[in-house]
């Protein structure tokens, strides 16, 4: 077990490198610079950021010294916010993003796997086709339709929550984006739950479970949960990577200081260090977390096994 | 239990919050569009919401009153030498930075040679330009104390040295890039100055924490000279990039200031919200830039005509942007100091005229329909930016011009405009200072941001003289000449002014709409 975590982690370093490495030419690729705006610049002022960022130099120069940088656990400065490194910047944004992500994905859990049993048991009745629709708008209205509406029911109208803000992380200022952030998550989680409880139902070790004479609720919880959850899993791996690494729509809409805009605007304003900061950010959680979840099935399933 | 004491806590603190106290009203809420770069003045990226707050925390030799007009900062008093070229600024006894350290005239000197600084690659460093070797400072030419500008009578005078008169000069004195900086915590610390935890500043009010992309908290600044007249305890800069969840946020009582509400919401916030929308005329131009380069359709003068002529500036200020940008006939915006606009000649003349002559214009210029105009239109994308091209289009089509439709994000737009891939670009400008010179220079030849390549030896000798006279009401003449050239030539398409668009909390005094669209909260309190 654990030459194979390590050997998947040797893996993840030149998994790495080439994301760093396609990342670092694709940004450099894109037409427009991080000092290209609405006003344009002298050339000599142009000449010295340049000089002071490193950008006159030959490209492959440029990659070596980020490179060597990064080895040195320096992400170096963000091109537009002077004062935070791209560290701190990731550092001060992430823990609000993980928190705000990880509520989200534990409530699309909590709803999702009982909506999808649900349906999966009561396969084509009135409930099945009711739970079935909510997914389906679920996954439907984006949640740039969903979180304004909220803000402004629940916060302008009724005035129950705070319509936007971080405040800190207080419960009051997590409720809406939580719930926004998860009801895609639920409505995907619960259309993949009862797809794959329908297909467990159907597979022999049921039928010799039911055979024995156990009742259907033992049937469900002993035997059918445990692998009806494996592609849930499978999703839940790279979806916590990309939902704790924040969404962009949520925090402008929120006003929450998580780091999911700093990929957009970190690329609109081709603030190259950012970018390639989030992407290494993004990049390792998403190697960590393909990781878990393949050890996470082991647990679930007896029949794989990461021997030596 | 614990989660329960948690909820109950939570649940006591939200009611609190809610209702209002007379504490928590005496704290400014300000929701703005964008977050600050640096509050190291010679950093900063140039946003309209990034001086909301250095101009609240730092103060230069001049300061702005509620409407703008220019007051006494740190500097009491000032002369100027009969040539116009040298300045003599007289520093106020007793200011202080918020950490009790005198603000003398060491902290501009030192302020604007770090501004100047070829190593800090300042982005607005030739803002300080009309300054004699300010150029030569920044690009390395010259040493950083061959700046025109020195400290006399141990830090109680500041002497500058301008290059040529410069009547905007006090106006300039204004811009956060003329703010000076604590000499002596840049020295202790370097970058790290800028930190919560050694920041000092001389505005009234001082920064004591920094939420990135969430908000910046300041207060009150004890050691202010005027602290006696500031009415707030301090402000808070919150971050919202969504202009819609602000109006959101304003509505729920969160922010008492909402800057530069979405135009496409002016209609229902006039109706709904109608004491708290405010909007007016605002020192800010939108407008086409014709590619003049060899080769081009549109450099071709009478194109150029033809294409103005056949704009309907009122239907795009009135049915296309809902009465949200003012109709543009001239370049230079209105409010602006001692500058009378020289409209485009055909201002007033009825349409059906005005198409008459732009088809006659397009058939003279070899245009017709068996050989139609195909110009290509970019604009930075953006939704109103978008609803203008399309309008603009439409108002050319008769002409028999067909126009391409190019848009693209806003760093790829500019680069592509300023190599010339384009034959006419959406472009705009917000004046750094109160002068017509700060927009009609756009147009000079060689002007980095004469994108067009317009070039007029009668319009740059103009603006040269002008530059040199020191003389208020000749100089005005030489710009208004300048301007009327332009306008003669069809440099442009002027199509529209900018407005201010503010939600303001009824509630709150010393709040003035202004042509600069500066509010310092040093002047605003909540009414009793």
């Amino acid at each position: 077990m654990l030459s194979y975590i390590l050997k998947r982690l040797a893996f993840a370093i030149p998994t790495l490198l080439i994301v760093i490495t396609i990342s670092f030419f694709l940004m450099r690729v894109a037409p427009g610079g991080p000092f290209d705006g609405e006003r344009q610049l002298p050339p000599e002022i142009e000449a010295n950021l340049e000089a002071v960022y490193h950008l006159d130099e030959p490209l492959p120069m440029q990659y070596l010294r980020y490179m060597n940088n990064l080895v040195h656990g320096d992400f170096g400065p963000s091109f537009k916010y002077k004062d935070f490194s791209v560290t701190e910047l990731i550092m001060q944004g992430f823990p609000v993003s993980l928190e705000i992500g990880g509520l989200a994905i534990a409530l699309a859990l909590l709803i999702g796997l009982p909506l999808g049993v649900i349906a999966a048991l009561k396969r084509n009745s009135a409930a099945d086709y009711f739970v079935m629709s909510l997914a389906l708008g679920g996954i439907a209205v984006p949640n740039f339709v969903i979180a304004p509406i909220m803000a402004l029911v629940f916060g302008v109208l009724l005035g129950w929550l705070p319509a936007g803000g971080w405040n800190g992380g207080a419960w009051p200022n997590l409720v809406l984006p939580v719930v926004a952030l998860s009801i895609q998550q639920i409505a995907y989680i619960a259309r993949m739950m009862r797809a794959s409880m329908i297909e467990t139902l159907g597979s022999h070790f049921i039928r010799t479970a039911r055979a024995k004479g156990l009742n259907e609720m033992q049937v469900v919880m002993r035997h059918a949960l445990r692998p009806a959850m494996l592609p849930v899993v499978s999703y839940l791996g790279p979806a916590i990577a990309g939902i704790v690494t924040g969404s962009v729509v949520i925090e402008q809409i929120f006003g929450i200081p998580g780091i999911g805009r700093y990929f957009v605007q970190g690329a609109l304003n081709r603030d190259y260090t950012l970018v390639m900061g989030t992407v290494v950010f993004y990049g390792a959680l998403i190697v960590l977390m393909n990781l878990l979840v393949d050890l996470l099935y082991s647990v679930l399933d007896p029949q794989i096994r990461y021997d030596d | 239990m614990k989660n329960s004491v948690r909820l109950m806590v939570a649940t006591l603190t939200m009611t609190s919050a809610l209702a209002t106290t007379p504490a928590l009203a005496r704290t400014l809420n300000i929701g703005a569009i964008g977050e600050l770069a640096s509050f190291d003045t010679s950093q900063v990226s140039g946003g309209t919401w990034e001086s909301d707050i250095l101009m609240d925390v730092y103060e230069g030799l001049v300061k702005e009153n509620p409407s703008g007009k220019l007051l006494p900062g740190m500097a009491t008093s000032w002369e100027t030498s009969d040539d116009g070229l040298t300045w003599t600024f007289h520093m106020r006894d007793g200011a202080k930075w918020s950490d009790g350290t005198p603000v003398t005239a060491d902290d501009f000197v030192f302020g604007w040679r770090h501004l100047l600084n070829p190593a800090n690659a300042s982005k607005y460093a030739y803002n300080l330009y009309p300054i004699k070797n300010a150029e030569a400072v920044s690009t390395g030419k010259q040493p950083l104390d061959a700046l025109g500008v020195a400290s006399r009578d141990n830090g109680k005078t500041l002497e500058v040295t301008l290059n040529q008169p410069t009547p905007y000069f006090l106006q300039l004195m204004a811009h956060y890039t003329a703010f000076p900086q604590p000499k002596h915590l840049v020295e202790k610390y370097g970058k790290d100055w800028t930190g919560m935890e050694h920041i000092a500043t001389n505005g009234a009010f001082h920064p004591v924490q920094w939420v990135s992309q969430s908000r910046i908290t300041t207060e009150k600044n004890p050691a202010y000279y005027d602290v006696s007249q500031v009415a707030l305890d301090g402000v808070n800069y919150f971050t919202s990039e969504d202009r819609n969840a602000g109006i959101s946020r304003f509505r729920s009582g969160q922010f008492d200031v909402l800057r530069e509400y979405p135009s496409n919401r002016y209609q229902w916030l006039k109706e709904n919200l109608p004491d708290a929308t405010h909007m007016s005329p605002m020192l800010g131009n939108y407008y086409y830039v014709f590619n003049q380069r060899k080769g081009e359709p549109t450099a071709d003068p009478r194109v150029r005509e033809a294409l103005n002529l056949a704009i309907r500036r009122d239907v795009l200020a009135k049915q296309i942007m809902g009465g949200t940008f003012l109709p543009a006939y001239a370049f230079v915006p209105p409010g602006v100091n001692n500058y009378t606009r020289q409209p485009l000649a055909f201002k007033g003349e009825p349409m059906a005229e005005r198409m008459k002559r732009a088809r006659a214009l397009m058939k003279d210029a070899g245009y017709g329909p068996d050989h139609p105009l195909t110009l290509n239109l970019r604009y930075n994308s953006s939704d109103e930016h978008k609803k203008i091209a399309i309008a603009v289009a439409a108002m050319w089509k008769p002409l028999g011009v067909k126009t391409q439709l190019q848009q693209a994000e806003a760093t790829v737009h500019y680069q592509a405009i300023a190599e010339g891939d384009f034959n006419v670009a959406r472009a705009a400008w917000i004046a750094d200072y109160d002068d017509a010179e700060n927009f009609l220079s756009l147009l000079s030849t060689g002007a980095g941001n004469n994108y067009g390549a317009y070039s007029s030896p009668a319009f740059d000798a103009d603006m040269k003289k002008a530059a040199n006279t020191a003389d208020p009401a000749a100089r005005e003449k030489l710009l208004e000449h300048a301007e009327a050239i332009a306008m003669q030539d069809n440099a442009v398409a002027p199509l529209l002014f900018y407005v201010t668009r503010n939600l303001v909390n009824p509630d709150l005094e010393g709040w003035e709409d202004n042509v600069k669209d500066n509010h310092p909260s040093r002047w605003v309190s909540f009414k009793e």
